[in-house]
């Protein structure tokens, strides 16, 4: 398979950042749906309390990316990685890497919101119970830091009790953003996590990134080129499954080094 | 001159939908009809020997007054043993082929056998359990009425509960797996969640199936004129009682097959409303 930009690959590499901790770090990354290769020797990082945004046009490897950094690829046959992912150093595809114990460290909201058919209380309380053992007390007070932390506890706190699936589709992704936070991860993946939502919902969220990055390592894809400028301190721009051009969002939104970002960004990608 | 050709065409239209339309309406009426007839008629012949003798004495020998309450409470244990032996057989099952083995070559020998079984003659299943049950035992026994009811139960749950599990939506599945849940709690806590209301009406339509069923009984359970708990012994059961009843030239026994089959039909029917309340209700809180 030959890619248009092969020659580029060196480019990839990522600026050297002073005074930054890799939380995150994919090194020679390859992705196989069965035979078809969909990322290429794809190299990046994730800062840790920074916020990197994964930009490019539909199918470029963006979301496939995400999705190896907690492996929920794995539930999938015929899908397959190789290469590293380096969480804490450690490479988590390593066939012996506790999944479950992995994606309670990254945790991932999707697209779409996808409250689980419970109480709003349980929807928090159902990832808790996993690994912890709390108090009814404790879990009560997890419960609404989750919730606040998430933005939604002004508005659903009189009715706790009410099913997930009665809120609105924005409030529900916070609800699913508040769930994820509930179990204290280290890395928080958002795969296109406002483009089923309006704009106050949308801007709901992205206020709600700005203040989670004090804690956590986080990563969002988005089709939406002022929204990752907005949020983001870090951009990788991919194109047919490369990663293309990675750099501070400052940089690459106003001085790109690549033809090829320059041209996306500006919209006269062809 | 366009117009015209329009309007023409537009009344052409009008008469070929009205004349489909008498066509379905008529189709639909000519099925219902028989069925109120069949229904009409169970009630005005089974209401008259309604009385509280049906419900609180044994099956009588012929020409003396009696009621049915051996062969009531005979199809009720044997109902509850079969959907006892059969769902949860039928759920695993199910739950392998939608959520384990939903890629696999297993889960497409096992659907296509379902659905044989699924189809199959219940009179041939009652051979069948006579068979292996019966033939070995060298007695007709409640058991082998039980395991042969089972054995209809089965294929509707494993149906059911694979369909409804198919529905649940993966998004759902990687959210909770997002979260660090095992697949078997995914499943537990959040597939069968999404797919109860589903699941439960498939047990509820399995039940209906079964409640009407004589061919496989009377093999198995046969029939027993007096009470009994003994599940090493025949049972009584309102199907089997009803077809050796209304084939009797006695009049008493007639009447309790018309009121017996009027209790079947009461029963199945409120089973199916229930069945249709759970499956309206998308998500059960």
């Amino acid at each position: 398979m030959s890619f248009a930009i092969q020659t580029d690959v060196k480019e990839q590499t990522p600026t050297p950042a002073e005074g930054l901790e890799e939380k995150v770090a994919v090194r020679h990354l390859n992705f196989y749906y069965g035979e078809y290769r969909a990322l290429a020797d794809n190299n990046v990082n994730l800062y840790k309390n920074k916020v990197t945004a994964f930009i490019g046009p539909s199918g470029c490897g963006k979301s496939t990316l995400l999705r190896i950094l907690n492996r929920i690829y794995d539930l999938y046959p015929n899908q397959r990685a190789d290469g590293e992912v380096l969480l804490d150093g450690e490479n988590i595809l390593r066939p012996s890497q506790d999944v479950n114990l992995l994606r309670a460290k990254v945790g991932m909201v999707f697209q779409k919101p996808t409250p689980f058919p419970m109480t709003i209380y349980e929807n928090i309380a159902f990832g808790v119970r996993l690994y912890e053992k709390p108090s009814k007390a404790d879990l009560d007070a997890r419960v609404e830091d989750a919730l606040r932390r998430g933005a939604i506890w002004d508005e659903v706190k009189d009715k706790l009790d009410a099913s997930g699936l009665s809120l609105s589709g924005g409030q529900q992704q916070r609800l699913c953003i508040a769930r994820t936070v509930a179990i204290r991860p280290e890395v928080i993946l958002l795969d296109e996590p406002c483009s089923a939502l309006d704009p106050i919902s949308t801007a709901k969220i992205e206020e709600l990134i700005d203040v989670l990055k004090r804690d956590y390592t986080i990563a969002i894809v988005t089709h939406n080129m002022q929204q990752a400028a907005r949020t983001s301190d870090y951009t990788a721009f991919m194109y047919l499954g490369e990663l293309v051009e990675f750099d501070n969002t400052t940089q690459m939104f106003t001085n790109p080094r690549m033809e090829r970002t320059q041209d996306y960004i500006t919209g006269r990608f062809g | 001159m366009a117009a015209a050709v329009a309007d023409a065409r537009y009344s052409r239209r009008r008469r070929t939908n009205f004349v489909a339309t008498a066509l379905s309406i008529g189709a639909a009426g000519f099925g219902l009809t028989w069925l109120l007839l069949i229904l009409v008629v169970l009630v005005v012949k089974g209401v008259g020997g309604l009385n509280l003798a049906v419900f609180t004495e044994m099956t009588p020998p012929p020409g003396a007054a009696g009621g049915l309450l051996n062969p009531i409470v005979g199809s009720l244990i044997l109902t509850a043993l079969a959907v006892a032996f059969g769902t949860p057989l039928g759920i695993l099952a199910g739950t392998y082929m939608a959520e384990y083995g939903r890629y696999s070559k297993l889960t497409m020998v096992v659907r296509f056998i379902n659905d044989i079984l699924l189809s199959a003659p219940s009179i041939v299943i009652g051979l069948f359990v006579y068979e292996i049950m019966v033939a070995r035992m060298g007695h007709f026994s409640a058991w082998a009425g039980a395991v042969a009811l089972a054995i209809l139960v089965i294929p509707v749950v494993v149906r059911t509960t694979e369909d409804m599990l198919l529905l649940v939506p993966n998004t759902l599945r990687e959210a909770s797996t997002a979260l660090g849940v095992p697949r078997w709690l995914v499943i537990r806590d959040v597939a069968y969640r999404a797919a109860r209301a589903g699941i439960t009406t498939g047990v509820l339509l399995a039940i209906a199936r079964i409640t009407g069923e004589t061919a496989p009984l009377l093999f198995t359970a046969l029939n027993n004129q007096f009470f009994s708990w003994n599940l090493n012994a025949p049972m009584a059961s309102l199907p089997v009682v009803i077809f050796q009843f209304a084939l009797s030239p006695y009049s008493e026994w007639q009447q309790l097959a018309w009121t017996g089959a009027l209790l079947i039909t009461a029963a199945v029917l409120g089973l199916s409303i229930l069945a249709r309340m759970l499956a309206s209700k998308k998500v059960l809180p």
